[in-house]
């Protein structure tokens, strides 16, 4: 039975299933990682995408148009990046603390509208699958990379744009300095506030489209609690990363890849228990980084608020 | 009056009651939410208020609730102390729980208090060793604990569904074809006494004497300096012979295991059996996190903590008597939760700026300073 | 800078405070109907204090582990509860409010003494986890009647009753279509944990499906979550990539891989609640909980001074489980008489399910 694991068929459906899994924590992830980058940890990813998730959910199905959803899943998460900013950044809250208040305020929050709005759970004809003209006809590949729904392309050309604003840009420059050393980029005009408000912002807005990712793209349906702890593991895959975009796509591609080899060990009737099974990505995303021993060292400035010394 | 204002005092009682008013700032826009949703607001409240201490019964309750996250919540103290992120406290009270639970259901023979005594050394060793992993995995690995504690929660919860529907699995469940995932009961000797008769258990006092002891820990022993001072300072603590890595550890350690002795006390003193719906909030009641959110409020020092815990865990079980008596969705009352955990660590900020004042005016008065704690107001602000 | 401070707190104040209206105002246009009859729930309490209802009441309260919406278990209850109501004539003769999402076996616990010590006629803990909580409490109310579910254990107390759903039945009705339908010979199972009413539907599912056909491959796939839905949708998937042309699972958070079947156009079977609604093309029948059978003994019984030690199981011959089949799927006659035959066989004993 093992050996069904190195069918053709079954590399395929893993590596298939692993881009899609991976695809809403690209985005979520690669928001905190602006957020981290600027001295920001921000345990509320989960929350945010979940209001993300039912807004984007709601107006598509309300308006039946799915850029208005994925716009109202910005909004609402650049909304909540905001709060989260203000109170981070101004009020100097306690990083951790406040990001958990904002994930249990997501969490309640979108249920609460789910059941006042709609009440019962409900299907949206959500993004279809674009098969990328020619480049889908490949054997094999076709299906892996050129056959998946508009925001999971989306998602894998967000990592390489990342990259590029965080290393050759002013503003990743600005970025990673207030993150370093907030004091040395206040001294040469930096504003640090609007730097991390940008970042938080961002990462909220980010946060809203994975959410959207989900609701109307990959399950095209909404349930209360229905991101059941992704956030967590975006913000895990951040540190996973090294707070850089292509190890952050690594991660996420780890942990998904092992996470669908796993239902697929579990498919083909391989005789483990399923909670062994279930583990599994866990488990290996430990490992990995132990193995590899990276010694890639957190922003200096990482949940330290900033105040000016006067 | 402004002379009284000044006064140490009475300084201090504001500072110590803003928590409060940040609550209330939040519960006034509940308020709004209510009235939306067409609930009267003023019998809403009133209800959270009874629910949580409107009686004797309600109190014991709140108190019950307050429990665990005191527990794990000065456990927090310390790892945030040494400037470790440790939110694994869900999969530390598991694994402390189902060692715990293991001691419990298997030395029968012997006798109550022993058992007792075993099964909470049990759990304190179970809590200590899955946080130990993310401590030893953090100090000689360089694996974030952020990363490794979220992801050992996820292995925890499995863990305790692969044990309560296999080896541990209440025998007359295993005879059944629906197979209720649980463990069986504990003896009635081994079950932790009650301190009054209400569900108020042993535990509450067990958690109330280790918080006194923590803070000695923290504040008295050699130890208890280390780890703050590598918290603080790694880089100096190098420096000053202090082998940062062991502390690094240690702080997750006794952090794990005061969660893990809050998943054993569960068992002995609420449940008496181990059940899992498949999720971890399920069997914890999220404690693992809002013992997080209970030391902060605590300002991470463990004597404060106890009040914030009953503050927190009276909000908890309030929260879920109000959507009993005027039937608000859970949802409501979740939402209610986040918004007060924000005003309240936000309301930190006039505390700080008070405090600054105070040390302003009297550098000014160029009397001796009072007391400015300079170490703890620079630990609120890297502490996580 | 402060001012600043000062313009946001209220920005954000504000926002929080629009959201929320965001939330409420439309349902106040258009209540749906689910959510009409807890409106009418909780006016009934809040009157408990001048004596307008009738003595007769039969007040109810109710703890669920999910949601009252969730599609699956908890909403199971709740339809009976509301069906219940009708049936006696609304409100006034027949009261009933809940505490949903209570997850937690303490909050639970702490709900179910609350109710009881209220007085209500009926407290019923609808979790198979509550049982233990159920146990310690009971013995404290003698003048209450506690229901709990889904299990056959009363504990030997008498103010305790207990329901149970023979899902294995309707899995086995809904395992024998999905082997007739599947023409692959591959059907696929999205499963939670491994354990009560999931694994018992599971395990019935799985008999019928080999009994009907020995070569058919079943694939079960248990995610470890009821929570999960991207797991959930994405297993659905892994089934369909392996060949799977009919699909099943249990539990809230199926309702992603529903989608998924329906993009591949593989068929789907449901249970706990109709899911016809959210596929209709694809959605062959579902195995639906009718709670309000045992309920009505339960509530004749209380009337007539039992208040517990009795255990009741909901099944194809009591009409307590229902094969609802979904309308819009054109079923074949041959399948459908196959179906029916297949639930007469079980009612009168001709079938016996083997479960492992």
């Amino acid at each position: 039975m093992i050996s069904e694991l190195f069918t053709v068929t079954v590399l395929i459906g893993i590596l298939a299933s692993g881009i899609r899994l991976a695809t809403p924590y690209l985005y979520a992830s690669i928001g905190e990682m602006f957020g981290q980058r600027s001295g920001v940890l921000n345990l509320g990813v989960e929350g945010q995408m979940l209001l993300g998730a039912f807004a984007a959910f709601y107006v598509a199905l309300t308006t039946g148009n799915l850029w208005l959803g994925i716009l109202a899943a910005m909004i609402v998460g650049a909304l909540m990046g905001l709060m989260m900013a203000f109170v981070t950044v101004n009020l100097h809250a306690q990083q951790g603390i406040s990001g958990i208040g904002f994930y249990l305020f997501g969490l309640g929050m979108s249920d609460l509208l789910f059941q006042k709005l709609m009440g019962t759970v409900e299907t949206v004809k959500g993004f279809p699958p674009i098969k990328v003209p020619l480049l889908s006809n490949i054997p094999g590949i076709g299906e892996i990379f050129f056959s998946q729904n508009l925001l999971v392309y989306g998602a894998y050309l967000l990592v390489p744009a990342a990259w590029f604003v965080l290393n050759k840009t002013t503003l990743g420059l600005k970025i990673r300095s207030v993150g370093e050393n907030p004091d040395a980029a206040d001294s040469l005009g930096v504003s640090v506030a609007r730097v991390r408000y940008f970042t938080i912002i961002l990462g909220g807005t980010l946060s809203g489209v994975a959410g959207a990712s989900l609701s109307i793209a990959l399950l095209n349906v909404f349930q209360q609690n229905m991101t059941s702890g992704l956030g967590f593991i975006a913000v895990a895959l951040v540190y996973f990363g090294g707070w850089r975009p292509w190890g952050v796509l690594g991660g996420a591609l780890l942990f998904s890849m092992v996470n669908s080899l796993q239902l697929w060990i579990q498919v083909l009737g391989i005789p483990i228990p399923s909670e062994i099974a279930v583990m599994m990505p866990y488990v290996l995303t430990i490992l990995v980084l132990v193995i590899t021993v990276s010694r890639v060292r957190a922003p200096s400035a990482l949940t330290k608020p900033f105040e000016r010394e006067d | 009056m402004k002379k009284l204002f000044q006064s140490e005092w009475i300084s201090r009682l504001i500072d110590a009651s803003l928590p409060v008013f940040a609550a209330m700032a939040a519960l006034l826009i509940g308020a709004v939410m209510l009235f939306l949703l067409k609930v009267n607001p003023v019998e809403a409240y009133k209800a959270l208020w009874d629910g949580a201490f409107g009686s004797s019964n309600a109190f014991a309750e709140t108190l019950v609730k307050a429990t665990p996250l005191l527990l794990v919540g000065i456990g927090i103290c310390i790892s945030f102390r040494g400037d470790v992120i440790n939110i694994g406290g869900e999969g530390q009270m598991i694994i402390g729980a189902i060692l715990a639970t293991w001691v419990g259901l298997n030395f029968t023979g012997l006798p109550g208090w022993l058992v007792i005594t075993i099964s909470m050394l049990a759990g304190f060793l179970g809590g200590a060793i899955w946080g130990g992993i993310p401590g030893v995995l953090k100090a000689y690995f360089s694996v974030n604990e952020i990363l490794s504690t979220v992801m050992m929660n996820a292995i925890a919860v499995q863990m305790m569904n692969f044990f309560l529907r296999g080896p541990m699995i209440d025998p007359s469940q295993a005879e059944l074809a629906s197979k209720i995932p649980q463990t069986a009961r504990l003896l009635e000797i081994f079950r932790l006494p009650r301190l009054a008769p209400t569900r108020l258990h042993l535990g509450a006092l067990i958690a109330v004497i280790l918080a006194i002891l923590v803070y000695i820990l923290l504040w008295r022993t050699t130890l208890g300096y280390r780890i703050r001072a590598v918290g603080q300072n790694p880089h100096a603590s190098r420096y000053a012979g202090i082998k940062v890595q062991r502390y690094v550890v240690l702080a997750l350690l006794l952090s794990g295991a005061f969660a893990g002795l809050a998943g054993a006390t569960q068992v002995f003193g609420v449940n008496y059996r181990m059940i899992t719906d498949g999720s971890s909030s399920g069997f914890t009641g999220s404690a693992g996190f809002n013992g997080i959110v209970a030391a902060l409020f605590g300002q991470l020092h463990p004597i404060l903590t106890i009040p914030a815990s009953i503050l927190f865990g009276a909000l908890l079980v309030g929260a879920n008597s109000m959507q009993r008596v005027v039937q608000v969705p859970s949802a409501l009352v979740t939402a209610l939760n986040g918004l007060v955990v924000v005003f309240v660590v936000s309301s930190e900020f006039w505390r700080r700026r008070r405090q600054r004042r105070r040390l302003a005016a009297a550098k000014q008065n160029d009397e001796s300073p009072p007391q400015p704690e300079p170490e703890k107001l620079q630990q609120l602000e890297t502490g996580a | 800078m402060k001012k600043f401070a000062w313009l946001l707190t209220l920005v954000v104040a504000l926002s929080m405070i629009l959201t929320a209206c965001g939330g409420a105002a439309p349902a106040t246009e258009a209540p749906a109907v689910a959510t009409e009859a807890p409106v009418e729930a909780t006016e009934a309490p809040a009157a408990t204090e001048p004596p307008a209802a009738p003595a007769e009441t039969f007040r109810v309260a109710v703890i669920m582990p999910s949601a009252i919406n969730d599609l699956a278990f908890s909403q199971s209850m709740y339809d009976a509860l509301v069906r219940i109501q009708e049936e006696m004539g609304g409100p006034d003769a027949f009261e009933f409010v809940y505490s949903e999402g209570m997850f937690n076996v303490d909050d639970a616990a702490a709900a179910i003494r609350d109710y009881a010590s209220q007085g209500y006629n009926l407290v019923i803990a609808h979790g198979s986890q509550y049982g233990s909580s159920l146990q310690e409490i009971a013995p404290d109310f003698p003048e209450t009647s506690f229901a709990w579910g889904t299990t056959a254990e009363t504990f030997g107390l008498p103010n305790i009753f207990a329901y149970e759903a023979a899902s294995q039945e309707g899995g086995y009705v809904n395992g024998v279509l999905a082997a007739t339908l599947s023409t692959s010979g591959v059907v696929g199972v999205v499963g939670p944990i491994e354990v009560g009413d999931a694994k018992l539907y599971v395990d019935g599912f799985k008999a019928g499906a080999l009994a009907t056909n020995p070569d058919v491959q079943v694939n079960v796939n248990y995610i470890g979550s009821f929570s999960d839905v991207a797991l959930a949708s994405e297993a659905a998937t892994t089934h369909i990539s392996a060949g799977a042309d009919v699909l099943t699972g249990s539990a809230q958070m199926v309702v992603g891989a529903i989608g998924k079947a329906e993009e591949a156009n593989a068929l789907w079977f449901g249970t706990q609640s109709n899911q016809s609604s959210l596929a209709p093309t694809i959605v062959v029948a579902s195995q639906v909980y009718h709670w309000e059978v045992a309920l009505r003994e339960i509530i004749s019984l209380i009337n007539t001074g039992t208040l517990g030690g009795q255990s009741f199981k909901a099944d194809l011959a009591n009409g307590g489980e229902v094969v609802e089949f979904n309308a819009d799927y054109a079923l074949s006659d041959e399948a459908k008489a196959l179906a029916d035959s297949t639930i007469q066989g079980i009612i009168d004993g001709t079938i016996t399910i083997t479960l492992p």
